[in-house]
C-alpha cells in the first residue's frame, strides 16, 4: 500500500471507470426498480423496489467477501476455465494503488473491482422481473445469494477472466455483458417463471403506474452509458464508440417496438417505447465495443421486432408466466446482441474482434457456443436451486399472501393510501 | 326494481364480470373501497411501529336490475367471486324506489335496462 500512485495509473481513465460504476449502481436502484416496479399491481411495488434495493446491498457485501475472487480470480486444476479461486478472498491483494494489467492496465485494481461490482448487482435485479408478484421475501434472499455464487460468479469467469473458457479459450466476444449479464438472468428468469408457475388471479402485467416505468426506463438508458462505455475501462476512443453506438441502438429499437405496437394493435404506447429502448439496450451490450454506427442501427431497428414478437405472440402461446418479460426482453435481446457481435464487429473498431461482414465468418459459432454454454449452464443451476428453496423453505408465498399483496404480506408496508 | 351491491375481492372483479355477461348483466358501476369483515385486516409496520386492523382493499360493484334479473345476478356475483376463503366478501340487496334515464327522462324498468 503505497501513498504515491504508481506512474502506470491513468487519471483519466480511473475517473471514468469510477463514475460508470456509479452511473452502473443507478440502473438498478432506482432504475430497474422503478421501471419493474411501474409494471406491477400497485399491492407489489414495495416488494419489487426492496427486492432491487436489498440486491445492492446484499451483493455489494458478497462481492468483497468473495465474489470477486471466484469469478475473477485465476483457477486452479480442472475447474480453472469455469470458476476462480478464493486468492482474494475479503479483497486481499485487490489493490487501491495499483492495477491488475490482465483486465485493465491503468486503473487501480480496485476501481475495476467496484465497476465489476454494479454487473453483479444488476444481474440478479435483472432475474425479479420473471418471478415478480409471487417470492417470500426469505426465498429470494436465499436466491440471490446462491444465483451469484453458483450461476454469476462461474458465468463471470467463463467469459470475462483472464482464464475462462468463453472468452479466453474460445474467443467469445462479450463487450458488456450481454451473455454474462442479458442472456443469463433471462434464462434464469424463464427458470424460476416455469418453476413456480402463474400467479394468482392473473397472468397479465398489473402496470398500475406508467410514468414510473418511463422513468425507470430513462434512467436505465442513461445508467447504460457507464455499462457499455465504461466497459472500456479506459477514457478513450473505445469508450466514446461505445457510448455512440449504445444511444444509436437504444433510439432505434424504441422506434421500431412503437413502429410494431401500431402495426399491430393501432396505437404506439409509452410502456412499448421504454421496452424497445430497454431491448435496445440489451441488444447493443455485447457488440458496443466492436461495432460501428451501421451495425448498432441494425441490431437495435430488429431487437426490438424481436423481442415483440417474443413478448406479444410467442408467451401468450406457450402460457408461462414471466410477470415483466425478463426472459423476452434480457434473453432475446441478449442472444440476438451475442450472435449480432459475431455478424457486426468490425476491426476497426476494436482490434479484438471481426465478425462475418468483416470476413471472419469463424466467429459466428463461437459466438452460438458461448450463447449456448451460458443458456443450459444458467437454466440448470438455477432450476436446481430453486428446487432446492423450495424443499427447504419454501419459494412461493403463501396463496393469501399473494391476493392481499407482497407489500403487506412480505413487508408490513404498503406504498399507497386511499384514505390517509 | 332492486339495486345489488357486491363487496368482492379486487382480483376477482374480472371473473365476476365475466360471469354477469354470461348472465346478460351488462350494466354495472364499479368503485374501489377500503374496509374489513371477519379478516380485520392486516398488521402494518411503520418504522418499527405496529398499526393493527388496517383497512383492505375491495371493490365495490352496484348492479341495478328489474325482478327477473335478481337472481342470476346474484348467481352470477357468487359464481365469480368464490373462493371459499374469509375476505370473499358480500352481496346486499336493497329495493330501488326509482331510476330516471339522463338523455331521455324514461322512469322505471324501462330506464334500467
Amino acid at each position: 500500500m503505497g501513498t504515491t500512485p504508481p506512474v502506470a495509473i491513468n487519471s483519466g481513465d480511473t475517473a471514468w471507470v469510477l463514475v460508470s460504476s456509479a452511473l452502473v449502481l443507478l440502473m438498478t436502484a432506482p432504475g430497474l426498480a422503478l421501471f419493474y416496479g411501474g409494471m406491477v399491481r400497485r399491492k407489489n411495488i414495495l416488494s419489487v423496489l426492496m427486492q432491487c434495493f436489498m440486491c445492492l446491498a446484499i451483493v455489494s457485501v458478497l462481492w468483497v467477501v468473495y465474489g470477486y475472487s471466484i469469478a475473477f480470480g485465476k483457477g486452479s486444476g480442472i475447474t480453472e476455465p469455469y470458476i476462480g479461486g478464493l486468492q482474494w478472498f475479503m479483497l486481499k491483494g485487490v489493490d487501491a494503488f495499483s492495477p491488475n494489467t490482465d483486465y485493465a492496465a491503468t486503473i487501480p485494481h480496485q476501481a475495476y473491482m467496484i465497476f465489476q461490482m454494479m454487473f453483479a448487482v444488476i444481474t440478479p435485479a435483472l432475474v425479479i422481473g420473471s418471478f415478480a408478484e409471487r417470492v417470500k421475501f426469505s426465498a429470494w434472499v436465499w436466491f440471490t445469494v446462491l444465483w451469484l455464487t453458483f450461476v454469476y460468479c462461474p458465468v463471470a469467469h467463463m467469459v470475462w477472466a483472464s482464464d475462462g473458457l468463453a472468452g479466453h479459450q474460445w474467443g467469445a466476444l462479450d463487450f458488456a455483458g450481454g451473455t454474462v449479464v442479458h442472456m443469463n438472468a433471462g434464462i434464469a428468469g424463464l427458470a424460476t417463471a416455469l418453476f413456480l408457475g402463474k400467479r394468482v388471479g392473473t397472468d397479465k402485467q398489473g402496470m398500475h403506474n406508467v410514468p414510473y416505468v418511463m422513468i425507470g426506463a430513462s434512467l436505465l438508458w442513461f445508467g447504460w452509458f457507464g455499462f457499455n462505455a465504461g466497459s472500456a475501462v479506459a477514457a478513450n476512443g473505445l469508450a466514446t464508440s461505445a457510448f455512440v453506438v449504445t444511444n444509436t441502438a437504444t433510439a432505434a429499437a424504441a422506434i421500431s417496438w412503437a413502429v410494431c405496437e401500431w402495426i399491430f394493435t393501432g396505437k404506439p404506447t409509452m410502456v412499448g417505447a421504454a421496452s424497445g429502448a430497454v431491448a435496445g439496450l440489451v441488444a447493443i451490450t455485447p457488440a458496443s465495443g466492436f461495432v460501428n454506427v451501421g451495425g448498432s442501427l441494425w441490431i437495435g431497428f430488429l431487437v426490438s421486432v424481436i423481442c415483440y414478437g417474443m413478448v406479444a405472440f410467442v408467451k401468450p402461446k406457450l402460457g408461462y408466466d414471466d410477470t415483466l418479460d425478463a426472459f423476452g426482453v434480457h434473453f432475446c435481446g441478449g442472444l440476438w446482441g451475442a450472435l449480432a457481435t459475431g455478424l457486426f464487429a468490425v476491426k476497426a473498431i476494436n482490434s479484438n474482434g471481426s465478425g462475418v461482414f468483416d470476413g471472419n465468418p469463424g466467429q459466428f459459432m463461437i459466438q452460438v457456443k458461448a450463447c449456448a454454454l451460458t443458456a443450459v449452464f444458467s437454466f440448470v443451476v438455477t432450476w436446481i436451486i430453486c428446487f432446492a428453496i423450495d424443499k427447504t423453505i419454501g419459494m412461493r408465498a403463501a396463496a393469501e399472501d399473494e391476493v392481499i399483496g407482497l407489500d403487506l404480506s412480505q413487508h408490513h408496508e404498503r406504498a399507497y393510501t386511499i384514505l390517509d | 326494481m332492486k339495486l345489488v351491491i357486491a363487496i368482492i375481492q379486487p382480483y376477482k372483479l374480472e371473473d365476476v364480470k365475466q360471469e354477469l355477461y354470461a348472465a346478460n348483466v351488462n350494466l354495472i358501476t364499479v368503485s374501489e373501497v377500503l374496509g374489513h369483515g371477519r379478516q380485520v385486516g392486516v398488521d402494518e409496520f411503520y418504522r418499527g411501529v405496529k398499526e393493527t386492523g388496517n383497512l383492505l382493499r375491495k371493490v365495490q360493484v352496484e348492479i341495478a336490475v328489474n325482478e327477473d334479473f335478481v337472481e342470476p345476478t346474484i348467481k352470477a356475483i357468487i359464481k365469480g367471486a368464490r373462493t371459499g376463503k374469509i375476505g370473499d366478501g358480500k352481496i346486499f340487496v336493497l329495493d330501488l324506489p326509482r331510476c330516471i334515464r339522463i338523455r331521455t327522462g324514461e322512469e322505471g324498468s324501462k330506464a334500467i335496462g
